[in-house]
């Protein structure tokens, strides 16, 4: 290699350069090294070898490249810098911090290299071994406050292990050596993986903690469990991005990683905005603190989206081994799927379903299986959920990305145009979404709540029950069903508006804890339960209708006292039908 | 000298050049034709064996004597602070009689990509005096947003309408307008000139020219033409920039033809599976940057085929726009203008660009509003004619006649008639107070208080 590179006829020189992908002659790499092509050294990575030209992708604009042109291999596969520095950070699809970009101009130059964590900041590390002790990979030697509330483990690499024979807290900077074995493995504040090989965990367990997100009909109905996986599809305008971003700002887990794989410029922006202004409720700190964000916008480089999504996963992993509930919301999928579909095709490999490389369904199971909640090396425990957006082509659901991500995951929250159409946020729709974690976390759920999960089956039956009526209104008209019918439908339209509609800008209603969830489904249904009563009772529908409790229902949802507020309006309740229905009893909340 | 006369193959646009020294991957090339014409191209793909250049004329007339010339250099473009008034064509030629552009600078005509940490949030409300646009899908400076339209239906006019009012208020700013024909008919184009001609927009303005009659390939630059002269306009001058791109369904047509001439594995519909990225290069050169003072916003306009927006062409833009302005045709064939159906149509920053200081504390719950009434009421119409109206109860037949009065007052407007944002709101609400207060459930007691039943009569105004 090196001889061959000193005589430049025969070292690595690019034999065709054809959009992102450049096929390189007498490269003597491995697949998935990665390769510096070209003047500018621009980054790319073997993906595929052909006797003596091998193909490379590079992770940027390959204009001006030209035959001839010089390549280089590092004989490394694509990886990341995991350590302090991390959170906060905002990245591009290879890890590339953009704010220091930034410092050189507005526009994205080529050939930059930056390390992802400053090489000059210095961290406090304080050890917890001592020397003499036995560690093993995965294992933590000490930790580093990396914000006020967090707690970063430096640990083990995996698969190093030995006895500690030098080992000293105080300011280091990632790269200063902290611990010595006795094997000579010296240990610093960072360490590097790659991003297409799984982190190592001692076992995976069966996920039954739920991921509150303060999201009524996602924690409600279509709860998501802490390790577990959702996807979210939706034509465009149905509102996954702000689901994304609502589930990125309110998820109860430790860690954020935040991926937005090919997605709009501006949209980042905001995130980039509002996080370090928004407040995490239960620290008190800028949500910021806690949120990894990687942005590579859909007019980047196409090879460096394929290669975002890897790099959030090893991100997220790392924090996991930890110890600590880690989310990840993926923005978008579909838009990863087409990196890969584009490269497959530049490689004029044979396509799949419409286009799409046949490869597709494994790449995307391949990426789903990295979740899970896990028993880290350490025996600590620890998780990483992954929540990814499907864009459809056309709001078409049958089409190759989502069919294949609906096969691996186990919470679908289908967004629906119609909905958003009407302005029913959040889009998404009750009838075709499911979770099979329900199960699973329901006991905790009704431990805490008693009758949760009653209540919840009570609202779902509701809401089934409206979609019936619905078809036959559609024929013959709401006035000529029977009055009982007829409160159905009123209901149901109670649980929509009252419950299910959730404002995302709305300082109060953006989030909405557990507790509150509860009692108002419960104020609904006590509602609906005296309502049902005073109807057989003869009373007439349009004066249970105009009650004034339902009215005060309605804000609820924006209440901040909620438990005060929902406590006076059921008072209210128990007045209004008294004062309809006579003295007679009713039944107590 | 690196011309050579070695054209092996020719399909379509593109020609296969064999035995050159290393050419640059999208390096630009003029092509001598033995007659003494020239053409230009762009390298589409580079090896050892071969170059495919992808010419951006007409590929007549050339044979195998042909000479290729690589220029050694990226496709570049004059740019200047002076280019306001002139009329270019497709790649950039003058097309008015004038002179060519004396460049202050050549630009890359791709672009450089904007750090998504370099941008700005776009926030400012534009004004537009549409009612269905300001009041229910705002415009905001920066923002990306297209008319998705079919063929007869009166888009131009729209984005006329908007090029004509479009102000930011309270600011009598530098606002410049960049137009882009793609692949339009003569007739169009001269609708436009007209129209810029008669309101002095042309005196504000730069005008790039592909009609239907010119060269298809022509199409792939032409916008990035138009891109690159906004960007100099806005980030080097400090103007706003409003960028109107008419017709995208027709590059996109230009795109499929290169991909079936190179023989590509197609992705849907027979367009290539890049169409997402590619179209990604050009929505996306909108947007602020921090520390710059002017900016791009682009209006695209598409005609969707068949008026199906999950064609490719709509369903990949809808995905990389900030939202969407749905013409419709049965709004239009109810003579209602502009006929925009309002519930699929979207505006993605609107939440940024409204509100207290910036519009009105009440526009966004009133908004909200009147889109969850509308879009009960349309439902309701499609009931009302299966059973009859009668069949309804008092509260259908309430939204059922609301939503007739919010086509025929807020949606319907006049092509010269330019609404301030207040009139806009002052209608909703009018339109709003009609419908009992306990069924508003967007709208916050407070508000409720402050504007239900004050709205005035919207009526005598149209």
């Amino acid at each position: 290699m090196e001889i061959g590179s000193k005589k430049s006829k025969r070292g690595p020189r690019i034999f065709k350069v054809s959009g992102p992908v450049v096929v390189v002659e007498n490269l003597d790499g491995r697949m998935y090294d990665v390769v510096l092509v070209g003047e500018n050294q621009l980054m790319g990575e073997i993906i595929g070898i052909d006797g003596d030209l091998s193909i490379v992708q590079v992770y940027e604009d390959t204009e001006m490249l030209k035959p001839h042109d010089p390549v280089k291999n590092t004989g490394h596969p694509l990886s990341v810098e995991l350590g302090p520095g991390l959170l906060t950070s905002i990245y591009d699809g290879i890890q590339r911090p953009l704010p220091k970009i930034a410092e050189g101009g507005p526009f994205m130059r080529r050939g930059i290299s930056i390390p992802a964590l400053s090489r000059d900041k210095k961290w406090k590390f304080v050890p917890t071994k001592n020397v003499g002790d036995i560690v093993n990979g995965g294992d933590a030697i000490g930790y580093v406050d990396e914000t006020k509330n967090f707690r970063h483990l430096i640990l083990v690499p995996p698969k190093i292990s030995g006895k500690i024979t030098k080992i000293e807290g105080g300011a280091f900077t990632v790269t200063e050596t902290v611990c010595v074995l006795d094997d000579g493995n010296e240990l610093q504040l960072m360490q590097r993986w790659p991003v297409k090989k799984r982190r190592p965990v001692k076992n995976k367990k069966w996920p039954d903690k739920i991921l509150i997100t303060g999201q009524r009909i996602l924690d409600t109905l279509f709860p998501l469990a802490k390790g577990g996986t959702a996807a979210i599809p939706g034509p465009f305008g149905s509102g996954k991005t702000i689901t994304q971003q609502q589930l990125a700002k309110w998820a109860d887990a430790k860690i954020i990683v935040y991926i937005g794989c090919g997605e709009r410029g501006n949209e980042m922006t905001d995130v980039l905005v509002e996080f370090p202004e928004l407040v995490d409720p239960k620290t008190g700190s800028p949500l910021m603190e806690r949120t990894v964000l990687i942005a590579n916008t859909s007019n980047m480089p196409v090879a460096a989206r394929e290669a975002s999504s890897y790099t959030g996963i090893t991100i997220a992993e790392y924090f996991r081994d930890m110890g600590y509930d880690v989310a990840l919301m993926a923005d978008s999928t579909s838009r990863w799927a087409e990196a890969m579909r584009e490269i497959s095709s530049r490689l004029e490999e044979l396509p799949g379903e419409e286009g799409y490389p046949a490869y597709l369904a494994s790449r995307l199971a391949d990426f789903y299986e990295r979740s899970g909640r896990a028993e880290t090396l350490m025996g600590k425990e620890g998780s990483v959920t992954i929540i990814g957006a499907v864009s459809p082509q056309g709001g078409d659901f049958s089409e190759p990305v989502t069919q294949n991500t609906l096969r691996v995951t186990k919470t679908f929250w289908a967004l629906d145009a119609k909905l958003a159409n009407r302005r029913h946020f959040p889009s998404i729709n009750w009838l075709k979404s499911y979770s099979l974690y329900q199960n699973n976390l329901s006991p905790s759920l009704e431990k805490e709540f008693l009758g949760w999960e009653d209540n919840r089956k009570k609202i779902m039956n509701i809401l089934t029950k409206e979609n019936e009526l619905t078809e036959i209104v559609q024929l013959v008209g709401s006035d000529a069903l029977p009055e009982d019918q007829q409160l159905t439908l009123e209901i149901a339209r109670m649980i929509r508006e009252y419950f299910l509609q959730q404002d995302a800008f709305h300082p109060v209603d953006t989030y909405c804890p557990l507790e509150k969830q509860h009692l108002i489904i419960k104020a609904i249904l006590f509602f609906a339960d005296n309502a049902y009563k005073a109807l057989e009772m003869k009373k007439k529908l349009q004066d249970i209708m105009s009650l004034q409790s339902k009215t005060m229902l309605a804000r609820a949802k924006f209440e901040k006292d909620y438990v005060k507020y929902l406590g006076k309006v059921v008072e209210q309740m128990e007045t209004d039908f008294n004062s309809i229905t006579g003295d007679e009893e009713l039944e107590g909340i | 000298m690196r011309e050579y006369k070695t054209i092996n193959k020719i399909t379509g646009p593109l020609l296969f050049v064999e035995k050159t020294k290393p050419v640059g991957y999208k390096e630009f090339v003029v092509i001598n034709l033995p007659n003494g014409e020239t053409k230009r191209g762009q390298v589409l793909e580079t090896s050892k064996d071969h170059v495919i250049v992808q010419v951006f004329e007409n590929t007549q007339g050339i044979d195998k004597n042909t000479y290729v010339h690589f220029s050694g250099e990226i496709i570049q473009m004059p740019v200047s602070g002076a280019m306001f008034g002139r009329v270019l064509s497709g790649i950039g030629k003058p097309l008015d009689g004038g002179r060519d552009i004396i460049p202050e600078d050549k630009r890359n005509i791709q672009g450089e990509v904007i750090n998504p940490y370099s941008r700005k949030t776009p926030d400012e409300f534009i004004q537009t005096g549409i009612s269905t646009i300001d009041g229910m899908n705002t415009l905001v400076r920066g923002q990306k947003l297209p008319l998705f339209s079919g063929s007869g239906l009166p888009h131009n006019d729209i984005a006329l309408q908007i090029a004509r009012q479009a102000t930011v208020r309270g600011e009598e700013e530098s606002f410049a307008v960049v137009f882009c024909a793609i692949g339009i008919t003569q007739e169009e184009a001269k609708q436009f000139m007209n129209e810029f001609e008669k309101t002095g927009a042309l005196e504000r303005g730069v005008i790039f020219l592909n009609l239907a009659s010119d060269p298809s390939i022509e199409r792939i630059i032409t916008p990035r033409m138009a891109l690159t002269t906004a960007e100099f306009l806005a980030f080097e001058y400090g103007y706003h920039v409003l960028t109107i791109m008419t017709d995208m369904t027709n590059y996109c047509e230009a795109l499929l033809e290169i991909g079936a001439a190179r023989e590509e594995v197609p992705g849907r519909r027979g367009y290539p599976g890049y169409l997402y990225t590619d179209l990604a290069t050009l929505y996306e050169r909108a947007g602020i940057i921090k520390g710059k003072k002017g900016s791009v916003t682009q209006l695209p306009i598409l005609t969707m085929p068949g008026d199906d927006k999950t064609h490719p062409v709509p369903d990949l833009t809808g995905y990389i726009t900030e939202g969407q302005i749905f013409v419709s045709r049965n709004l239009h064939r109810k003579n209602i203008y502009p006929p925009i159906d309002v519930l699929p149509s979207l505006s993605r920053l609107m939440n940024s660009g409204i509100g207290h200081k910036k519009t009105r504390e009440d526009h966004k719950s009133l908004s909200d509003q009147l889109y969850s009434a509308y879009a009960e009421g349309l439902d309701l119409r499609g009931l009302a004619t299966i059973v009859g109206k009668d069949a309804l109860t008092r509260r259908d037949q309430r939204l059922l006649s609301f939503a007739d009065s919010f086509e025929n007052t807020f949606v319907q407007q006049g092509k010269e008639e330019n609404r301030p944002i207040e009139t806009t709101l002052d209608i909703g609400w009018d339109l709003l107070s009609k419908l009992p207060e306990n069924d508003l459930t967007r709208i916050s007691s407070e508000i409720l208080k402050k504007y239900y039943g004050r709205g005035e009569p919207a009526i005598s105004r149209s």
